[in-house]
């Protein structure tokens, strides 16, 4: 089973497009979106869900006001600056509390609360998918706003997406990545034999590859590079061109920029089924020497 | 069981028939074994589904079975570092049956890897 | 008064806003807080004076001193310790430095080293700008941490003069993009009138709102796509407070690391509106 990933360290670059052409033109796999904070992938696949499942976050503490003695020890030893105190009007202390979005989830205040008034549990931070679409099935999440997106989402749905290829017997799954470099950037690039960075001809974007190549290679994952909308800025084109050959790595396709790109996703069609686009045949030249 | 011929090999299932699992970290079951009386006992692995440190919660568990040997597909550099600490020798690529693999390692036919054989968090044999 | 620039979608022209707006403004501080990705010192070219590394403590194990209870093993949420019969193993990676392992030790055998997590880069450029990003180390994974050393050293370093701070946030809606907006008293969401634009504008704004922070909309590439984001924003009754047209030319100047502001001083006068218009509303909102 081959695991292909398509990422691109900035956002906007048209990950998710070309992700969406090759689910068109690949056969016999298993679609995934990685992108489980702001994913859109489905707004092109149009999947029918039929399963839902609640995912469950890290555990983070919560103060039990009725035990809580007010004796600081936890402001003390929390080092992410997660307890908070909340002043009366008159400046004197009312209540500590635990901001739930700054906790990391240590437990070092929990075990260390001298009356046991802090709590350590799980709560429901999101929810993933497995749904049918003409183009086969896809696994999918949408992760809870404001929710910690420490990539173990992104393991249980590719995890699940391993799992439906193998009783569908599918040789390949195909996965819309998530922007940046962090942790679920290198969630999805874990067990990934071959990534798409896909780039735009702009500072922006080919600083954000340089980086995200770094970050694919640490973790050993083949790695080749398209450019969108490369007529954009011709000059900065050629300039990534030269980084691919510097640093040996395949480009294999350069798309134009194409208004009919924009109208395929108004339409929710992918570039393959869209047929007013120029940029069709380089993208199937593209899922060629990327699929193959 | 004489701890001198326990040995561990990671499986895709709960007996001898199993398929070798690919990954040490994140394999389905531990069969530990007595390659005389081919006498053995699958731990299933309960760190399957964590997201970090499968690797290091299996080697702590494989440790403290007084295992001298794991054999297996891959291993990452956490487990490999783990496992190596306490002096177990390890060998990766190993593919086929559980049964299979035994009558090899006790042919002689099978040799102790001196690394690491993934990147950490790679998880899975890459091609 | 902090705004902070957002979009739930990635390349929606995020940083673009947020530099050409303050370089309309001028005279205050900027903070780049995508640190994963962060791109506006590009645009901004600013002189780097100073580089702060951002650090986190790792325990480290006094072989001598341990006795292998196993403590420290048992109470790591994040796995980052095995303790093997014969010796205990750190694993830096997994680590998130929060020092509970060092606290529980009954032998004393653990103290602490720190290890670089990122940096925080601390500079000037044109039109008064103080300029602040974060730059996260490769294959280092938590962001959040980082971002809010950026934000805690640009208001230890903030003086009385600069009244205005903008930042640049991260993509998306999670832990690292709460940690970039909260605490901000204004927040422009960028977005594009596509329907990947609309519905990551749609978790942007739940963002937005669950932290209680006023909002506008900015449409970026307003001309090609469709009208369902206008549409949306009226029937949501957010205001769009500037709409900001597709051009080649702009395309162009972008991909050079060109600010628009620059090359077209016209628009000058807009983001200038732009920023007249949320204190406004800012106002409008602390009455």
């Amino acid at each position: 089973m081959k695991q292909l990933l398509i990422i691109s360290g900035k956002g906007g670059t048209g990950k998710t497009v070309l992700t969406a052409a090759f689910a068109a033109l690949a056969k016999n796999k298993v679609m995934v979106d990685c992108d489980v904070d702001a994913s859109d992938l489905y707004l092109l696949l149009h999947p029918i869900i039929k399963e839902t499942h609640d995912f469950m976050g890290e555990k983070k503490s919560f103060i039990n006001q009725e035990k809580c003695i007010k004796c600081g020890k936890c402001f003390f030893l929390c080092r992410f600056d997660a307890v908070k105190s909340i002043k009366k009007h008159n400046g004197n202390l009312e209540k500590i509390i635990i901001d739930d979005i700054s906790c990391e989830g240590c437990g070092v205040c929990v075990w260390n609360c001298p009356v046991n008034a802090i709590d350590f549990k799980k709560a429901v931070s999101g929810q993933w998918y497995i749904s049918d679409t003409k183009y086969g099935p896809f696994v999918h999440a949408k992760l809870g706003i404001g929710e910690e997106n420490s990539g173990e989402l992104v393991t249980m749905v590719k995890n699940q997406a391993k799992n439906l290829a193998k009783s569908n017997k599918c040789d390949l799954i195909i996965i819309d990545g998530p922007p940046g470099i962090g942790c679920p950037v290198i969630a999805s690039l874990s067990e990934v034999d071959r990534s798409l960075i896909v780039t735009e001809p702009t500072l922006s974007g080919l600083h954000d590859a340089e980086r995200i190549i770094n970050v694919a290679n640490h973790f050993g994952a083949e790695v080749k590079l398209v450019i969108n909308k490369y007529d954009l800025n011709i000059n900065m084109s050629t300039k990534i061109e030269e980084f691919c050959k510097k640093n040996n790595i395949p480009l294999i396709g350069k798309i134009k920029f194409d208004a009919g790109i924009i109208e395929a996703i108004v339409n929710g069609k992918t570039i393959i089924e869209y047929n007013k686009t120029e940029v069709k045949e380089e993208i199937i030249k593209i899922w060629e020497k990327f699929g193959e | 069981m004489d701890s001198e011929k326990k040995i561990c090999i990671t499986s895709q299932g709960d007996n001898l028939d199993s398929e070798v699992a690919p990954r040490f970290g994140r394999c389905q079951y531990f069969i530990i074994v007595d390659t005389d009386t081919l006498q053995f006992e699958a731990i299933e692995n309960s760190s399957i589904n964590m997201r970090g440190g499968a690797g290091i919660q299996s080697a702590q568990l494989i440790a403290s079975k007084d295992v001298k040997i794991v054999l297996t597909g891959n291993v990452g550099p956490n487990a490999f570092t783990s496992l190596q600490s306490d002096g177990i020798e390890i060998i990766t690529g190993i593919s086929g049956t559980v049964r299979e693999t035994i009558k090899q390692y006790k042919k002689g036919l099978l040799k102790t890897t001196k690394n690491s054989t993934v990147d950490a968090k790679s998880g899975i044999n890459k091609k | 008064m902090i705004i902070s620039v957002a979009s739930g979608k990635g390349g929606t022209g995020k940083t673009t806003v947020a530099v050409n707006l303050a370089l309309s403004i001028g005279n205050i501080q900027f903070l780049d807080c995508d640190v994963e990705e962060p791109n506006a010192h590009i645009f901004l070219n600013p002189k780097i004076e100073k580089i702060e590394s951002f650090e986190i403590l790792h325990p480290i194990i006094d072989e001598s001193k341990c006795n292998l209870c196993g403590k420290c093993g048992k109470i790591c949420e994040f796995h980052a310790i095995a303790v093997m019969p014969k010796k205990v193993i750190i694993f830096e990676e997994l680590c998130h430095g929060c020092g509970g392992c060092a606290l529980i030790c009954p032998q004393k055998a653990i103290t602490e080293k720190s290890k670089e997590l990122g940096i925080i880069r601390i500079g000037r450029c044109i039109n008064d700008i103080e300029f602040l990003d974060g730059v996260l180390n490769l294959g280092q994974a938590h962001a959040s941490p980082l971002i809010r050393q950026v934000k805690k050293t640009a208001a230890q370093i903030k003086n009385k003069n600069q009244q205005i701070t903008i930042i640049d946030a991260p993509p998306g809606t999670s832990c690292p993009v709460i940690n970039t907006v909260k605490e901000t008293d204004f927040c422009i969401l960028v977005t594009e009138p596509t329907p990947f634009g609309l519905n990551d504008l749609i978790l942007a704004v739940e963002t937005v709102k669950k932290l209680n922070i006023p909002f506008c909309v900015v449409i970026n590439r307003f001309d090609i796509g469709d009208n369902k984001v206008e549409k949306y924003c009226k029937d949501e009754n957010i205001p769009i407070l500037m709409k900001i047209p597709f051009s080649k030319e702009i395309a162009l100047s972008y991909s050079e690391g060109i600010p628009i502001v620059e090359k077209y001083p016209e628009y000058k006068k807009i983001f200038y509106d732009l920023f007249e218009n949320i204190i406004k509303r800012v106002n409008v909102n602390i009455q």
